[in-house]
Parts: C-alpha cells; sequence; structure tokens
C-alpha cells in the first residue's frame, strides 16, 4: 500500500464522455469547485454535508472534452493557506516528501498529480494557490489571466483575485487542459475571450495553448526583477538562475527589470482578499446550505453562533477583512491596498513594454516542513511575496520545476502579458525537464 | 515560534502610548467579531490580538504607496432579464438544514 498522502478529501468517479481531447485522462478537482451530486466541502466544517445541485463550468467542460473526474482534492481551508494544513480534513503531505507540506491552498491538487493519482488536477489561484503547490510538489502549474476561465462554480473567496487553473506533470498537459476550460461563459460576466479584448494581440495561437509548447525561445527577451529575488533562500535563487541561464543557452536574451511597487503586493494582497472574502462568507449564515449549529438565540445570535464552526484562519481573514472595512480604517487600509494595486499593475504593464515574459523563483522558500509556520500566521503571508503580484495585476502566470535544491523541489515562475498565455507557455517548456 | 499570548488579556494593553503604531487589544477583536457575526472559541480573541497587532503593523507599510488616479473601464455585462431555467425548488432547497411548505427556515428574527 502507497503512503496516503490524504489528497483527496472525496475519492468518487464522475464519468466523461467516451470521446474528446481529455479522452481518457484522469482529473482530480480542487474541493471549492462545485461538482453536482458529489459533496464539495472547501476543506471546511461548514460544508462538510454539502452536495452542490449543479456542477461547475470547467468541470462540465472537463467531462465533455472526454476527462474522467476522479476525485475532490484537499486545500486549505476556503483556499485560505499556503500550506494545506488549515484543512478540516487534516493536512496533505508532500510527496515528494511525506514530512513536509505540499504548498497551498490547491495543495490536494498537486499532491495528487505528483504521486500519480491523477493525470491533471484543477486548482484555484487567489494569490499563489496553484503556483505554490506546484512549485513544492515539484510539478507545473498555471494560473490563467483573469477572465480566461469561468469561475461559475467556484466558492468565492476574493473574487476580483482568483481564477481557477490547472495542475500537470508537464507543460504541454497542463496547457492541454487549459485549452478545454478557458473562454468566455454567460454565467460568470467577467470572462472574456482573448481574442475579442481591446490592446490585446496574442490571444489563443494556432492550434491551441498546448501546441505553444514548444520549447522555442530563440529571440524572446526575459525580464529578471531584482525585488523578486532579494530576501529568497539562496538555494532556490542559485536554483532559478540556473534555470534562467538554460533559457539563455536556448537563444533567449535576459533583462534585469526593477517593479518597486511589488514591495507593497502582500500587503495589498491581504487587505483585499481579507475584506473580500469578510463579505463573500457571509453567505455561510446556516440557512440555505451547510452546517446550522443548535441555537436558541435570534438571528444574530445563531448567525454568529453556526459560524463558530470556521477554522482559526478562516476567522482570523474575516475580522481582519472586516477591520480593513470598518469606519475610520477603510481609506487607511482599503483605498490604499486598491492604489497598491493598481501601481503593481503599472508596474508590470510598464516593464513589458521592453520584455516578453518576466521570471523569478515561484517561492521564495523551501517547502516547509509540517507544522512550521501553522502559528505564525505572518511569516505565512510573507511566503507569498512572489506570487500575490500576478493576481493584482490580472495577470496569467506559470510555476515550472527548475530543478531540485537539498532534494527538494525549486519552481520558476514565468508571468506575462494579459491574455498572453502562449508566452509562459513556451517559456516553461524550455526548461522543463532540465 | 512560541506564541506568548498575554495570558490575561488585559483589554487596556498597547493602547495609549501615543505612537502611531495600531495596537490591537482583546477589547477591538471582541467588537470586529461582533460585527462580523463570529463567535470566537475559547483562547482566540487573546491569540488574535497579539496576531492582529503584527498583520497590522506590517500593513502600515501601505502608507508609503503614492495616490492614484484609478478609473475603471466599466462595460454593462448583465443579460436581458429573461427567464431561463435554473433550479427547481427542491434542488434550491436540498442542502438547507431546515425548510417549511417550500421555504428556508431561518433562525427567529428577535
Amino acid at each position: 500500500m502507497a503512503v496516503d498522502y490524504n489528497a483527496f478529501i472525496t475519492e468518487e468517479t464522475i464519468e466523461g464522455d467516451d470521446e474528446g481531447p481529455l479522452a481518457g485522462t484522469t482529473v482530480a478537482v480542487k474541493d471549492n469547485i462545485s461538482t453536482a451530486g458529489v459533496r464539495t466541502t472547501c476543506g471546511s466544517e461548514m460544508l462538510a454535508d454539502y452536495v452542490p445541485p449543479y456542477s461547475a463550468t470547467v468541470v462540465e467542460r472537463l467531462t465533455d472534452a472526454g476527462a474522467t473526474v476522479v476525485g475532490k482534492t484537499n486545500m486549505d481551508e476556503f483556499g485560505m493557506g499556503t500550506t494545506t494544513e488549515t484543512s478540516a480534513f487534516g493536512p496533505t503531505r508532500n510527496p515528494v516528501d511525506p514530512e513536509r507540506v505540499p504548498g497551498g491552498s490547491s495543495g490536494g491538487s498537486a499532491a495528487a498529480v505528483a504521486a500519480g493519482e491523477a493525470d491533471v488536477a484543477l486548482g484555484s489561484d487567489t494569490g499563489g494557490s496553484v503556483r505554490c503547490p506546484a512549485a513544492f510538489c515539484g510539478v507545473v502549474g498555471i494560473k490563467p489571466t483573469y477572465g480566461l476561465v469561468s469561475r461559475y462554480g467556484l466558492v468565492a473567496y476574493a473574487n476580483s483575485l482568483e481564477q481557477i487553473g490547472p495542475i500537470a506533470g508537464t507543460v504541454e498537459a497542463a496547457a492541454e487542459a487549459l485549452d478545454v476550460i478557458a473562454g468566455p461563459d454567460p454565467n460568470d460576466g467577467t470572462t472574456r475571450d482573448p481574442r475579442a479584448v481591446d490592446g490585446v494581440d496574442v490571444g489563443v495561437p494556432e492550434g491551441g495553448y498546448a501546441a505553444a509548447a514548444d520549447g522555442d525561445v530563440d529571440g524572446m527577451t526575459v525580464g529578471v526583477p531584482t525585488e523578486l529575488f532579494d530576501g529568497a533562500d539562496e538555494r532556490v535563487v542559485g536554483t532559478v538562475e540556473a534555470a534562467i541561464a538554460d533559457l539563455e543557452a536556448r537563444g533567449a536574451e535576459t533583462a534585469e527589470i526593477s517593479l518597486p511597487s511589488v514591495e507593497h503586493a502582500v500587503q495589498a494582497y491581504y487587505v483585499i482578499a481579507t475584506s473580500e472574502a469578510s463579505s463573500n462568507l457571509a453567505r455561510f449564515d446556516g440557512v440555505r446550505y451547510g452546517h446550522r449549529a443548535d441555537s436558541d438565540g435570534n438571528w444574530n445570535e445563531s448567525f454568529a453562533e453556526t459560524r463558530e464552526a470556521f477554522g482559526p484562519e478562516v476567522k482570523r481573514r474575516i475580522l481582519l477583512g472586516t477591520y480593513a472595512l470598518s469606519a475610520g480604517y477603510h481609506d487607511k487600509y482599503y483605498r490604499k491596498a486598491q492604489d497598491a494595486r493598481e501601481w503593481v499593475r503599472r508596474d508590470f504593464e510598464d516593464a513589458f513594454a521592453d520584455v516578453d515574459v518576466i521570471a523569478s523563483p515561484t517561492m521564495p522558500v523551501l517547502p516547509f516542513e509540517l507544522g512550521e509556520s501553522l502559528d505564525d500566521p505572518l511569516r505565512m503571508y510573507l511566503a507569498d511575496a512572489n506570487t500575490t503580484p500576478v493576481n493584482l495585476a490580472n495577470l496569467p502566470a506559470i510555476s515550472v520545476p527548475a530543478g531540485e535544491a537539498d532534494g527538494l523541489p525549486v519552481g520558476l515562475q514565468l508571468v506575462g502579458p494579459k491574455f498572453d498565455e502562449a508566452a509562459v507557455i513556451r517559456t516553461a517548456s524550455a526548461v522543463e525537464g532540465r | 515560534m512560541t506564541d506568548s499570548s498575554d495570558p490575561d488579556g488585559d483589554p487596556d494593553a498597547g493602547d495609549g502610548d501615543g505612537s502611531a503604531d495600531p495596537a490591537v487589544d482583546v477589547a477591538e477583536v471582541e467588537h470586529v467579531a461582533e460585527l462580523a457575526r463570529v463567535r470566537l472559541a475559547e483562547g482566540e480573541t487573546a491569540a488574535f490580538a497579539d496576531q492582529f497587532a503584527e498583520i497590522l503593523e506590517y500593513f502600515e507599510a501601505l502608507d508609503e504607496v503614492p495616490d492614484l488616479d484609478r478609473e475603471e473601464e466599466l462595460v454593462n455585462v448583465m443579460r436581458d432579464d429573461e427567464v431561463e431555467e435554473g433550479l427547481t425548488q427542491e434542488e434550491a432547497l436540498s442542502n438547507a438544514a431546515e425548510t417549511t411548505d417550500g421555504f428556508f427556515t431561518g433562525p427567529k428574527v428577535s
């Protein structure tokens, strides 16, 4: 019997169509993505028995394309975490080293792929939750441009930041899954057709995103921002620099760039994400779905008692968001965070005038040991330094294995211009397998 | 980290030293939890007060961010108001803890 990594919360099969581009492919789906008839817990006591009456658009698209869903994967509660340890269903272990975390919040999805329990997995990425576990587990994860993939049926945490994205063993396999799930959806008003967006001249390559995984980086310019290397573990930096040198050997040029705004990205991200969470998670009132406390109190008391079932990290974020939005603090925190978000967006836009993609470590650290960061929330938040700027700027990014340091996987993050998924997929395909 | 939470949860701790530090005390955490309608478990209040003080101090750096003109390009994405197929009443109620005659049953209002 193989080691149980606790990658799945529910192992149940949803058969796909007989034919299609993903026929014969097994897919693991993060447990905050709705599956009709199969419980969807978000890693929370609150939804331990919740069975959605409908499926997310991405699940419909996968099964229509022939993929078979093999189960619902473990995750930080409501996506709030960087280690998959805040799950009410226990932590997932990293298949590379079971004493370490798989990253989060889509840790079960990355672990399922890394352990060979699924060919492909879906995660969701609000501040790095696809790229972080991909990096820690040594697999590939794509965070699409905001609006490329439908969020219909994704249980919201911070909806202005999050996208569903694929995790797979190879860049091409992740891109094939992206080809299937991408595209406008009438049930998500924020989705766009990349071919019809003003100012975007890239869009979808002939043959789809998978065709961009051709390894041809000759003549490309790779931006290297000093801010995203400063303060990172030197073993991580060394491995990532070696991967970038490989790109140069294949004909890419590198250019040192500066993104001064990203020093404020983690602050802005946590203010915006917790503010949105405080509003989004108000829906868990125990009336329409989810856990309901046995309470004799009035509406307010019953509501508060029901919500005692959230875990500490979820409570922490709801309270921080409530505080940031409360009278007297809104201008100090929320408005300044929106200014920072705009600054980050402009910084990237300026940088992409000169470079095709931007390279950095995905995570500034090697995978944590289990339990190492759980009691120190700020330390966990700071680990998101390199991933959160991408969500704030709505851009596409990929994490691809760059190699190993001390036997542990290191991820290279590549960020592209808006809707230029092809650029990050092409560049990533040139470094994988090194 | 070794968490040395204030064991007594002194509600006046860290307050009134005249600095710009966003001191967070137990009373403030309780107030925000009340606003958010989230009951905290035993021990969470004191731990949160310490953690929030640290996190909010880190958020202080947002003061250094320049004021920017932000003009969002907004387009109307609402569809026409036409009846479409949706969940059946039975499906919509299928996860409710309590229902009455096809309606959700909530707690008493007061």
